[in-house]
């Protein structure tokens, strides 16, 4: 995996610069309050796990940081660019930030390959050669290229997942957003999904996950978000969130999430 | 466990010696005598086709009259093909010019040159589509003329070059449009929402014969004295708007039909809106809907003969023309089998193309 880790950060990354800045955002799906004031700060290089009840406002928080959802009040800046009306701006945006579902939403009628290379040459204006050549290294790293003239129908949910993962990473995105990567998968194909997360992870990526895999929140996170009924509750590095966590909805989530008494560790 | 195995092994050395009768008479066991109710079926039918084949092959073909000049060489008990045999040059090309009619066999050519085309596998796709967009241009060119070639007025079209004329511009046209209802009635903005539902809505609660009355007789009355749109133009236009409003509505089932999912990985990559249904939501539509919009196209080519009524006339016309031709009179069973049969093979064709599209889509799909 070492070939392909320098791929995704072409540039230096500065440590310091601000990769997606959120201020008192606010969503109201009718008279549903999604989400509460919400403000939350991601340098570049910073690993974000979001987790919290379901309903809790997390998908839709990560959905509102490339705007398949909009919010209604707030402000959001993201690589330095604060999102508005403008189409193009936000697709300029998109381009940046990379996604991945919980239902993987590969396109059906296109080949794994096809799948990696369309987007690069429809919205980046690649050649079909220099297209395929880099999605091949990404199938490499999330070791699909032997599937690549498969389709997606014919693959396994982690399997579809990884190629997902590559997908959104050929486009070069400086940030990337899980959205539940592995809650549609089966148990056994949770850790090879998790395991190129890690991976891009230890690359420097910037990454917002909404997971409940509290083992890779433990592993990669710098920061965990816990959020419940569209508030951020707590907001802690995860030594600190797993072992003291300071609020009692807190404290509720993990007992109920962690089997076994792992906390108490 | 090992008999076994070595049982299936000598029954795939040692084939029955006659594989094929092995299999038809398993397959007449199974599908035509299952039950006794349904051998009962199966003998009637059998009874009936045994019948009716010798007698209609007889009427047909073997006792009938293909060589003559006038209805008084038919003098067999069977079909007297004469009226059409006679007429075959004015049921093709109806009054076109005896010195252009080559332009109508390339426009024929081109016409029939679709199918193999869709066929292509190493063409790229769009060449495909740039040939289906040149096409009725072509068409119309070749058969109209100018730029180089006489013209011929619309006056002198008649006969099956109506209908496939009418049918393969209308197909290809009707689509496109159709496709672009679909999306402004799922536009976001309201007044291309608006416009595309009142349009649909209108168009499917009107009769088409009527719509083509309009063309015929109305629309004239909205231009000023001495403008003219060809009345074959103003025909086509009726078909393709009538088709592509139904189609709109398959269409729009078929988007219905992609996952929210979908459309988000599009956006999420940053596919512009077009982008996103030209590349990742439309080709998936169409598959799905390939079936209903063939049954569409079948649709449209039969409804071309209305276009008789307003006083085009189409094959339909020429065989109507035939039948009250004096010399002819009295053989409308001959005329009408005939023309009959002139639709059946081409709509079967069509769709037993959308049965082939089908069952490779199936495959890719996998």
């Amino acid at each position: 995996m070492s070939t392909a880790s320098q791929l995704t950060s072409t540039e230096p990354v500065d440590r310091d610069a601000t990769a997606v800045s959120i201020n008192n955002l606010n969503k109201w799906y009718g008279n549903f309050h999604a989400l509460k004031n919400i403000s939350l700060k991601v340098t570049s290089g910073e690993r974000i796990v979001i987790c919290g009840p379901s309903g809790s406002g997390k998908s839709t928080l990560i959905r509102c940081i490339n705007q398949l959802e909009r919010h209604q009040q707030g402000s959001l800046t993201v690589l330095e660019e604060t999102l508005d009306e403008d189409r193009k701006r936000l697709q300029r945006i998109r381009r940046n930030v990379g996604m991945c579902f919980q239902h993987f939403n590969l396109f059906p009628h296109l080949s794994v390959l096809k799948n990696c290379t369309l987007p690069q040459t429809a919205n980046l204006g690649l050649s079909q050669a220099e297209a395929i050549e880099y999605a091949l290294t990404l199938l490499d790293r999330v070791q699909m290229r032997e599937h690549a003239n498969k389709y997606p129908g014919q693959l396994s949910g982690g399997q579809q997942q990884r190629i997902a993962i590559a997908r959104a990473l050929c486009m070069r995105p400086q940030v990337m957003l899980f959205d539940e990567p592995t809650s549609a998968l089966d148990p056994e194909m949770i850790a090879e999904v998790l395991e190129v997360m890690v991976d891009l992870a230890n690359d420097g990526m910037t990454m917002l996950c909404v997971t409940h895999e509290m083992g890779f929140a433990r592993r990669v996170a710098d920061r965990v978000v816990f959020m419940d009924r569209g508030e951020i509750v707590e907001e802690a590095p995860p030594q600190q969130f797993f072992d003291t966590p300071q609020s009692p909805r807190t404290k509720q989530f993990l007992t109920q999430i962690l089997d076994h008494g792992v906390t108490t560790a | 466990m090992t008999v076994l195995t070595k049982q299936l092994h000598s029954d795939r050395q040692a084939p029955p010696r006659h594989p094929w009768k092995h299999l038809a008479t398993r397959w007449i066991k199974k599908q035509l005598f299952p039950t006794p109710f349904q051998s009962c079926l199966s003998l009637t039918t059998l009874v009936l086709l045994l019948w009716f084949i010798p007698f209609a092959l007889d009427w047909l073909l073997f006792s009938a009259t293909f060589v003559g000049d006038s209805k008084a060489d038919c003098v067999g008990d069977g079909a007297c093909w004469l009226p059409v045999t006679q007429r075959i040059e004015l049921f093709v090309y109806g009054f076109y010019p005896d010195t252009e009619i080559w332009r109508v066999n390339i426009a024929f050519g081109l016409a029939a040159s679709i199918l193999p085309v869709l066929y292509l596998k190493q063409v790229d796709r769009r060449w495909v589509l740039g040939y289906l967009i040149v096409l009725p241009f072509l068409m119309w060119w070749l058969l109209k003329g100018g730029a180089g070639l006489s013209e011929v007025s619309s006056t002198k079209f008649a006969g099956i070059l109506v209908t496939i004329f009418l049918g393969v511009i209308g197909m290809l046209f009707a689509l496109p449009i159709g496709i672009l209802l679909a999306l402004g009635r799922r536009s976001k903005k309201p007044a291309i929402k608006l416009l595309s539902v009142l349009y649909i809505e209108l168009v499917r609660s009107v009769p088409v014969i009527t719509l083509l009355f309009m063309a015929s007789l109305m629309i004239q009355l909205f231009f000023p004295e001495g403008m003219t749109i060809d009345i074959f133009l103003r025909v086509l236009i009726v078909l393709i708007m009538f088709t592509a409003a139904y189609m709109a509505e398959t269409i729009r089932g078929g988007l219905q039909g992609i996952s929210s999912g979908q459309f988000e990985a599009a956006e999420a990559l940053g596919f512009s809106y077009w982008k996103t249904m030209g590349l990742i939501i439309l080709p998936q539509v169409l598959r799905n809907t390939i079936p209903p919009l063939l049954t569409q196209f079948i649709g449209l080519f039969k409804e071309t003969t209305l276009v008789v009524v307003v006083g085009v006339l189409d094959v339909v016309g020429i065989a109507m023309s035939t039948t009250s031709a004096p010399e002819w009179l009295g053989l409308e069973h001959e005329v009408y089998l005939f023309l009959a049969l002139f639709f059946f093979i081409i709509c079967f064709t069509l769709s037993h193309y959308a049965r082939h599209l089908e069952k490779q889509m199936e495959k890719s799909r996998l």
